[in-house]
């Protein structure tokens, strides 16, 4: 069963819709103690990264998650909380993985924010297990995670080279919407869901 | 590389898909969610519902058609017509679409946007604009076209831009309906002046007036309804067509 923390930051309709096609059973995470309630964790998000976590830190929920050791996947923003620093209101995040957030910059020539469908080239991780190398996933976003080889899992392209999903121990992210992304989305939703550490 | 995006529209009146030309002789064209699911399965990368009846008749757009739509698609979908205020699109969010569309009550009340925009990120906002080519000036009108308003298109999608606008779909009226190709000049000129996506519309009658607007505006997405809803044009094809052109799409 997925916990889905549930701190205020988006629309969460998507993503329970996609986890009942995929008959992959959820429930709510309010609570420290629902967090034992479940086997893998979904953090999801939408909008802006420091009042995510502003958000996040009033739920009361920040250390126990920082001390989770069952899968945690984090979803957008989700996968932005769980980086050391966003310039995105300037935030100090959850600092699980030791890396930057940072703005795409239009002198790169590119249009913000990255939206729409974009290739993914990922190592052997089976977070992507029987998802083709480049498949393309739907991305909205107008700051990225940095690339950074020791924790990158796989990596896009727009204007830079940029961090598509990262992963340090059980703590995984992903910067796309798996729940928006045709069966490639879905197939990240169920590899998540039959991670086991 | 980024995609560019084919998109159906489905005009929605009173729970079913219509598609009129120039706006007016509506005919019908099936169920929406239905349609909707069918396109996802055929590689549309986004849907744009249009509540077309919305505007003038200050209709609400139908929630339960948005959750039910979100249920069943695994691709994001915007949601247009009707919406005036914060309320509105957050009920809309709230069922599960990703993007709202504002038109008429932007004009309005251009502070909407950047409401919207603090509100639920500029991502959420898509700006559309019905523009139609009057005395020499790019017009924005209102109602389906059916009301000319003291705005040139070129200077409300900037300042629409400034507000915070995440996305434009610029329709032209004087394409729309004739299926005679998009108004590549005016798309290419507005995609030159702002940096936010814009998606072309009005005009579809082939792939290739696709690939032209791909490659004349390089707009970053393609709209069209009854080249779809009739099956003139399969998207398969279409997206086939588009790579071998080396226009970058998700097959």
């Amino acid at each position: 069963m997925i916990g889905i923390v549930n701190y205020g930051a988006g629309n969460i309709f998507s993503l329970t819709a996609a986890l009942d096609r995929l008959m992959v059973g959820y429930g709510m995470v309010n609570t420290e103690n629902d967090l034992e309630k479940y086997s893998h964790i979904i953090i999801p998000g939408v909008g802006h990264a420091g009042a995510a976590m502003e958000k996040l830190k009033s739920t009361g929920l920040v250390d126990a998650i920082k001390k989770l050791t069952k899968p945690v996947l984090g979803i957008c923003v989700g996968m932005q909380l769980i980086t050391a620093h966003s310039e995105e209101g300037d935030a100090d995040l959850l600092n699980v993985v030791p890396v930057k957030t940072r703005k795409f910059d239009k002198l790169l020539n590119i249009k913000i924010p990255h939206m729409g469908w974009n290739a993914v080239a990922h190592e052997n991780n089976p977070l992507f297990l029987g998802v083709e190398d480049n498949a393309q996933f739907y991305f909205v976003h107008s700051y990225f995670i940095e690339y950074n080889p020791t924790f990158d899992i796989a990596a896009a392209s727009y204007g830079l080279k940029f961090s598509a999903a990262i992963q340090k121990d059980n703590f995984y992210g992903v910067q796309f919407h798996p729940e928006k992304s045709g069966k490639a989305g879905e197939q990240i939703l169920t590899n998540f869901s039959n991670l086991s550490l | 590389m980024l995609s560019k995006r084919i998109i159906p529209c489905l005009d929605v009146k009173d729970g079913r898909t219509v598609k009129g030309v120039n706006f007016v002789d509506l005919r019908d064209a099936g169920d929406p969610v239905e349609l909707a699911a069918q396109y996802a399965q055929q590689g549309a990368d986004e849907l744009v519902f249009l509540d077309i009846t919305a505007t003038h008749e200050r209709r609400k757009t139908m929630i339960e058609m948005v959750k039910s739509v979100a249920r069943q698609l695994n691709i994001p979908f915007t949601i247009g017509g009707g919406i005036t205020e914060i309320a509105d699109a957050e009920a809309l969010l709230n069922a599960g679409a990703d993007k709202i569309s504002i038109n008429s009550a932007a004009v309005r009340n251009p502070k909407l946007i950047e409401e919207l925009a603090k509100a639920f990120g500029v991502q959420f906002v898509v700006l559309a604009v019905d523009t139609k080519y009057v005395d020499g000036k790019n017009m924005v009108h209102l109602n389906g076209g059916r009301l000319i308003t003291e705005l040139e298109t070129e200077t409300w999608i900037k300042q629409a831009e400034d507000l915070g606008a995440g996305e434009i779909l610029l329709t032209s009226m004087d394409h729309d309906g004739t299926k005679a190709g998009f108004d590549c000049g005016l798309l290419g000129k507005i995609n030159e002046m702002i940096n936010i996506p814009i998606i072309a519309s009005g005009g579809a009658g082939s792939m290739d007036h696709f690939t032209e607007v791909f490659q004349k505006a390089n707009v970053d997405a393609a709209l069209a309804a009854s080249v779809f809803h009739y099956g003139e044009i399969l998207i398969p094809d279409l997206k086939q067509e588009l790579k071998s052109n080396n226009i970058p799409v998700r097959l």
